[in-house]
């Protein structure tokens, strides 16, 4: 018995992306299914979030990219979340209205308060957004992304700038968003984070989309040239952080 | 009454007691200025932000001219505004000249570059911040403007008191095109020139004082605004 080929959500085809003269992405091609938790890995500089904000829709490129229906709602939580400088709701009601204008008012009410509990910001629905902790702030842009129901939440190295603690309650976070089937994409550069929660990794090097291997498999001797290298450099010191 | 100790004392009394001349005027100059800068804060914020999202061709042109337009002297406004509205002129049978209308009109045309200009570069500065968030969550270019308007809320505000400011302490356009017409189109600035050349000094001082003691306390608006604001988060952080 054969499985059925998991349902393709985004894929780009050959895409490149610049920045004046520089070419940040060259020729990615890369599918994103459903239920994937890819992480983006690779040094600084190597096109990680430009691979986001490509597959994400809001850079221009050269190339193709197809956008199946499936994958009409999308989010992206940034490295440094922006929030405005309104209440933490204000913040939520906000990014749920831009996302589903004609949902009833009601239900974006009612899905800005699951999301707050979600994420453990119910009692500080009041504060202004801005004077959050860099943790809670994060969460926060967790709980914008997860209200709208994203198809694909892309994250930027989601826990970057935190706090031990922090890192772990947004990995918490995170692993309870891919258990409810929700597609995701990370950039990290914390390949213990890649391997706990990711089901493939993909490599970066350069601009160039280097490898694109299941998680196991990645870390499992499967990696070759410069992600091999990558691995054995980062490995020693990072698998557990 | 021709030293200046006397004519403070005498400004002092007409301030004190209410004088009913001087409260028209203030009150026409408060009228005047605040609807002009009402009429300028929709035009020049939704422009402003427009401007800071939109992509044509000579935009850089029309950037140069917005900036040119901060420094136009108001006497040319009001010469501009003359020649729209005088008999002769393509809007002279509005008969609007000499009247509180005509310098409302003229004094948003000097509010709007500044309002427009800043709120701009308010907008840009903001968007070049957390644009890319705005847009993630599916915010069409203007309407990310917008939101950056409410996210800078303070910035607006402070905006807007500064054109109110430029407003009320002006005097060669209202004179131009309103007349200093007394207990008509009277305002405190081109009240003080008149007073000042006839010699009554003290009601050019007693207006002198409420001009100065607004456009202090607009400055301590613009300083207290926004601080009171940053110590409202830091306290909470």
């Amino acid at each position: 018995m054969t499985m059925p080929a998991p349902l393709t959500l985004l894929a780009l085809r050959d895409a490149s992306v610049s920045f004046g003269r520089v070419q940040a992405l060259r020729d990615a091609t890369l599918s994103v299914h459903a239920g994937d938790v890819i992480a983006v890995v690779g040094a600084n500089g190597s096109g990680k979030t430009t691979l986001l904000r490509l597959l994400h829709g809001v850079v221009a490129y050269s190339g193709r990219r197809e956008v199946s229906g499936a994958a009409g709602v999308q989010a992206m939580v940034f490295q440094r979340p922006f929030l405005l400088r309104l209440s933490v709701w204000n913040n939520l009601r906000i990014a749920l209205w831009l996302a589903h204008r004609r949902m009833p008012k009601a239900e974006r009410r009612e899905r800005a308060l699951q999301a707050l509990g979600r994420v453990g910001l119910a009692a500080l629905r009041d504060r202004p957004a801005r004077s959050l902790s860099g943790g809670e702030q994060q969460r926060l842009a967790l709980a914008r992304g997860w209200a709208i129901r994203p198809d694909i939440l892309f994250l930027d190295e989601p826990t970057a700038n935190l706090d031990p603690s922090a890192k772990k309650e947004v990995e918490s976070l995170l692993a309870g968003f891919a258990a409810e089937g929700m597609t995701l994409v990370m950039s990290t550069h914390n390949l213990g984070q890649a391997k706990r929660l990711a089901t493939r990794v993909v490599y970066m090097d350069g601009g160039r989309l280097d490898t694109d291997l299941p998680t196991g498999e990645f870390f499992n001797a499967g990696a070759r040239g410069r992600a091999e290298l990558f691995l054995k450099g980062e490995l020693s010191w990072s698998l557990d952080g | 009454m021709n030293t200046l100790s006397e004519s403070s004392a005498t400004a002092f009394d007409l301030i004190v007691g209410g004088d009913a001349g001087l409260l028209h005027t203030v009150a026409l100059s408060f009228a005047v200025s605040g609807t002009a800068c009402f009429c300028a804060a929709w035009l020049g914020l939704l422009a402003g932000a427009w401007l800071a999202v939109a992509r044509f061709r000579g935009k850089r042109f029309v950037l140069l001219g917005l900036d040119t337009s901060l420094a136009l002297p108001s006497v040319v406004a009001g010469l501009a505004v003359y020649l729209l509205l005088s008999r002769s002129g393509p809007l002279g049978s509005w008969g609007l000249l000499f009247t509180p209308t005509a310098m409302v009109i003229v004094q948003t045309l000097l509010a709007l570059p500044i309002i427009m200009a800043l709120a701009r570069q308010v907008v840009a500065d903001a968007l070049r911040d957390g644009g890319d968030q705005l847009r993630s969550m599916g915010a069409r270019p203007l309407l990310c403007a917008l939101l950056m308007l409410l996210h800078e809320r303070w910035a607006v505000v402070t905006l807007l008191l500064i054109a109110f400011g430029r407003a009320i302490a002006e005097v060669g356009a209202v004179m131009i095109v309103g007349g200093n017409i007394n207990g008509f189109t009277r305002v405190m600035t081109t009240a003080i020139a008149l007073e000042t050349s006839k010699g009554d000094l003290p009601l050019a001082l007693a207006l002198g004082f409420v001009l100065l003691a607004v456009v202090a306390l607009l400055n301590v608006v613009i300083a207290f605004v926004p601080r009171s604001h940053e110590l409202q988060t830091a306290q909470l952080q």
